[in-house]
């Protein structure tokens, strides 16, 4: 018998259609109209207009990227937004993957029947350097009289992480150089790429154990979906891949009073999405995965947070190809942050999005070898300290 | 989709088409803030200013916090009861930083570090996922110690700058160093 959560849904939910820009390094359009051109398609591929979305979620990571406050405000048009009930959703780097869980409450309550889910970044105009603006993100009192950089964080934990699992820098880098492979099939990726460890272990030590290789690239871009109720989506298309469990936890901003080489938030949050969808073994019910992979460690370390292997297990089965496209438990597929880009909230729906492209055999030459059903995407953001997770079968 | 068939849009521009874009507008925010530390951390940093390293104990549950918070986050009651710990912990991980807070090249690297404090008396109820603890600089030690992992577990204490260069910061601890045996 399995346990069921006490979330009471008035309409199961599903995805019904999917939008991407290109994700690029610098780009000519405006965050509102790079939202609008991932909005239109969106609704393009479901078949509907603008006047058949009853409700708008739109995701944005700091304001301080795009360098306009009330971005949700400001996004809102080209969103689809006006007029309707509209809302940003936050919660830094795990915002992508929130997007799709805010939208999935929106229908799921019985609010509303079908939700355009918007999300958008644009981290280019920051000078001289978008790394400037995480300084923004630290503790006033604690943290910023030491002059951190973002990366510093990452690195801890990378290393943290390597010792514990005693993993090497060469494991963890065929993260990397999986993810920039699979990315080469992605029509929107920035950072495609066949390279190797040698590659990444010789590319620029920012924060040792942090080489530029290791990192996804500054971004910019736009992704959306199309989120409808069971009887809309069964109007809309033959194919909807229902949203199947969502989970969200956030831990507290002391992310040097933990064991940084396990995500307990991440663990936490997929544990209540894989409730909702009655998965009692996720590292068996699961067909595919996309975690959120800032990094090429985070993927290996959120792999384990969402128990699809044990924990310090994942380096041993990404070197026996286990998370290829054509492995046992494809991770990734879409090229993740590392190859197809890093437009942080637009990132999180992006795997989002390869979720429903997957789950209805759209993915081209992305698609993985095995059958599948069911997959999870997660993102993961602030200070070490959110997890989000949804789970879609088809 | 997007199995390449069809070009995605968005129009990429390299910094030299960014730069003679028409309208282009440069801005520079002005702002300024002043932050209060609050009620448990303007002790913690006056006991910085003292050379000590002040904590609070959760009266129910037994958590040691430093930093301190006036609230327990897990009971959420008021902590309250203030413990002083020696100082001394050991290295949970530690790094090299090359660059900047605005990635610039650094001519001299940094060496950052969690330390792990010990807390007499810590009742962590056997769950060894948190810890009294802080973030920090490391000197004494060498790059290769930390490409070694040779620094992780190393008991460490903290280097006080002179009394009267000290304001109240965390930067009146200078960084933690080696204890030698
Ligand atoms: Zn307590």
């Amino acid at each position: 018998m399995v346990s069921r959560p006490n979330i009471h849904v008035k309409s199961k939910v599903a995805v019904v259609g999917a939008g991407i820009t290109l994700f690029r390094r610098r780009m000519l359009e405006t965050p509102r109209e790079l939202a609008w051109e991932a909005a239109k398609q969106a609704l393009d591929s479901a078949g509907l207009t603008i006047r058949d979305i009853d409700c708008v979620v739109i995701g944005s990571a700091p304001d301080a990227f795009d360098g306009v406050h009330m971005k949700g405000e400001y996004l809102a048009d080209g969103s689809g937004g006006l007029f309707k009930p509209t809302v940003r959703v936050y919660v830094g780097g795990g915002t992508g993957v929130f997007v799709p869980i805010a939208a999935w409450w929106h229908v799921a309550s019985g609010l509303c029947r079908t939700v355009l889910a918007v999300a958008e970044e644009k981290m280019s105009p920051a000078r001289p350097h978008p790394q400037g603006v995480f300084a923004y993100i630290w503790d006033p009192v604690l943290e910023r009289p030491l002059g951190p950089n973002l990366l510093w964080i990452f690195a801890l934990e990378m290393r943290r992480y390597m010792h514990k699992c005693n993993a090497s820098k060469e494991t963890i880098a065929l993260v990397s150089v999986k993810n920039k492979r699979n990315a080469l099939d992605h029509p929107a990726a920035q950072a495609a790429a066949n390279i190797t460890v040698e590659d990444v272990l010789n590319s620029e030590v920012l924060v040792w154990p942090v080489n530029r290789l290791d990192v996804s690239p500054v971004s910019d871009g736009a992704a959306a979906l199309v989120l409808a109720s069971e009887n809309e989506a069964r109007r809309i298309t033959d194919s909807p891949v229902w949203i199947e469990g969502v989970g969200w936890t956030l831990d507290n901003t002391h992310w040097y009073n933990r064991e940084l080489g396990y995500p307990r938030y991440v663990q936490y949050a997929a544990r209540m999405a894989y409730k909702m969808a009655a998965i009692e073994r996720p590292w068996r019910d699961i067909d595919f995965a996309e975690p959120y992979d800032p990094f090429d460690y985070k993927e290996l370390h959120h792999i384990e947070g969402l128990m699809l292997a044990r924990p310090c297990e994942a380096p041993k089965l990404l070197e026996e190809g286990w998370f290829d496209r054509s492995g046992e438990l494809p991770t990734s597929p879409s090229g993740g942050l590392l190859g197809v880009g890093n437009p942080i909230a637009a990132a999180g729906l992006m795997k989002a999005a390869e979720l429903f492209w997957q789950l209805r055999y759209e993915a081209g030459a992305r698609q993985v070898k095995k059958p599948v059903h069911r997959g999870v995407a997660q993102a993961w953001g602030d200070l070490m300290q959110a997890g989000t997770v949804v789970v879609m079968g088809n | 989709m997007p199995d390449g068939g069809k070009k995605l849009p968005g129009t990429y521009l390299s910094d030299k088409d960014l730069r003679a874009l028409p309208g282009l507008v440069e801005h520079t925010p002005e702002a300024k803030y002043m932050f209060s530390a609050g009620q448990a951390q303007s002790r913690f940093l006056q006991g910085l200013r003292e050379g000590r390293i002040l904590g609070v104990r959760c009266p129910r549950c037994g958590r040691v916090y430093v930093p301190p918070r006036s609230y327990c986050e897990y009971c959420f009651a008021p902590t309250g009861e203030w413990v002083e710990v020696s100082g001394e912990g050991e290295v949970h991980t530690a790094v090299v930083s090359y660059i900047s807070t605005f990635r610039e090249r650094m001519e001299k690297p940094e060496i950052i570090a969690v330390v792990r404090l010990y807390a007499p008396g810590y009742s962590g109820k056997g769950d060894e996922y948190e810890f009294p603890g802080m973030f920090h600089k490391l000197c004494g030690v060498s790059e290769e110690d930390v490409m070694t992992g040779r620094v992780i577990g190393m008991k460490v204490r903290p280097r006080w700058r002179p009394p009267e260069e000290r304001i109240g910061s965390v930067t009146d601890l200078e960084c933690f160093e080696p204890v030698k045996s």
